[in-house]
């Protein structure tokens, strides 16, 4: 099973580590670029998913071990929600931004969109894996022949 | 002038590529053919300067959409059942709906219609103040991130919540503990 498709197992060792540096350059040039969380965390799970697709989902998973996805999934919420919950702690309103610097407001913004778009990030990361990690983990793996 | 050939020309490409989903019986073509919907909706939306739209379609539509879909072809089954019934009775509730629809449309404002209720609405108060405000070129991500923060939570948790419903309906988590457990065993 290991000898085939060299090429594709080639090209894809050298396209995940472009693909995870894009997804991080889509999530923290978002302010300035078209991109943000949901974009980022998405394209950071193809990375793994292609992974997946080409090694072998149990590859996959030692890479990027379900166990850890499924705390992603409900980290990247606690982070957005974490981040309001802090901000009340400051004495604003939830989700109010402008906590986090009082005295330059839009700095304090800055650091509570990164804040947020993390969040977004890692939940849609999470999700996404978590996802293709059901799906390809259910049917007996299928032969080539078969598509 | 030019863009107005290029949207015909790509919903053009769309509509062909819709009827050869419907005509198409294998699946892995069906699942193919919807990444290329996908890929030429991001076109338009690029065409529409919407690029933060455009990138998510593409990234969601095309890329994850595609693979889940060949996930699940691989768990029921590569070609399309036959129709047993005709087709007339589906035929004309598609075509009604797709008459009410393009009815719902007239009473809509004309694209790029600066009186538009979505042009006058918080609108323009966002576009002035994001500068000033919060000091992001990217309007999208503070009107994404700052004035909509809580929508945008709530999408999170929508998403939160989507992944775990799959997680509890397909991964079979109790299943695998057990037999990770008997694998421990052993």
């Amino acid at each position: 099973m290991h000898h085939h498709h060299i090429i594709l197992r080639v090209v894809t060792k050298m396209l995940v580590g472009t693909i995870i540096l894009f997804a991080f350059y889509v999530q923290f040039h978002g302010d300035f670029s078209p991109g943000g969380g949901f974009q980022a965390g998405v394209i950071m799970a193809v990375a793994f998913i292609l992974y997946g697709i080409v090694f072998g989902l149990n590859k996959a998973k030692q890479v990027f071990p379900a166990w850890v996805v499924h705390k992603l999934v409900a980290l990247g919420v606690l982070v957005y929600a974490g981040t309001g919950v802090a901000s009340m702690l400051l004495g604003y309103n939830y989700l109010d931004y402008g906590a986090f610097n009082p005295h330059h407001p839009s700095h304090g913004q800055h650091w509570g969109i990164l804040a947020v778009e993390l969040g977004v990030g890692i939940t849609v990361t999470g999700v996404m894996v978590a996802i293709y990690y059901a799906f390809a983990g259910r049917p007996p793996p299928m032969k080539d022949e078969d598509w | 002038m030019i863009e107005t050939f290029i949207n015909i020309i790509l919903f053009a490409m769309l509509v062909l590529t819709a009827l050869a989903i419907v005509r198409i019986d294998q699946l892995f073509g069906v699942v193919m053919l919807s990444g290329v919907f996908s890929l030429l909706s991001a076109l338009l939306f690029v065409t529409l300067d919407a690029v933060d739209v455009a990138f998510t379609e593409a990234a969601v539509g095309a890329g994850i959409s595609t693979v889940l879909m060949l996930g699940t072809i691989a768990l029921t089954a590569r070609t399309q059942k036959k129709a047993t019934r005709s087709g007339f009775v589906p035929f004309i509730v598609v075509a009604v709906t797709g008459a009410a629809l393009v009815y719902g449309t007239l009473d809509m404002p004309s694209f790029g219609d600066p009186n538009a209720p979505a042009q006058l609405h918080v609108g323009p108060e966002y576009l002035a103040g994001s500068i000033t405000d919060i000091d992001v070129p990217n309007v999208v991500t503070s009107i994404l991130a700052s004035y909509r923060g809580y929508d945008t939570l709530g999408e999170t948790a929508v998403v939160f919540t989507a992944g775990i419903g799959v997680l509890v309906l397909l991964s079979g988590l109790a299943r695998r503990r057990r037999e990770d457990e008997e694998e421990e065993d052993a």
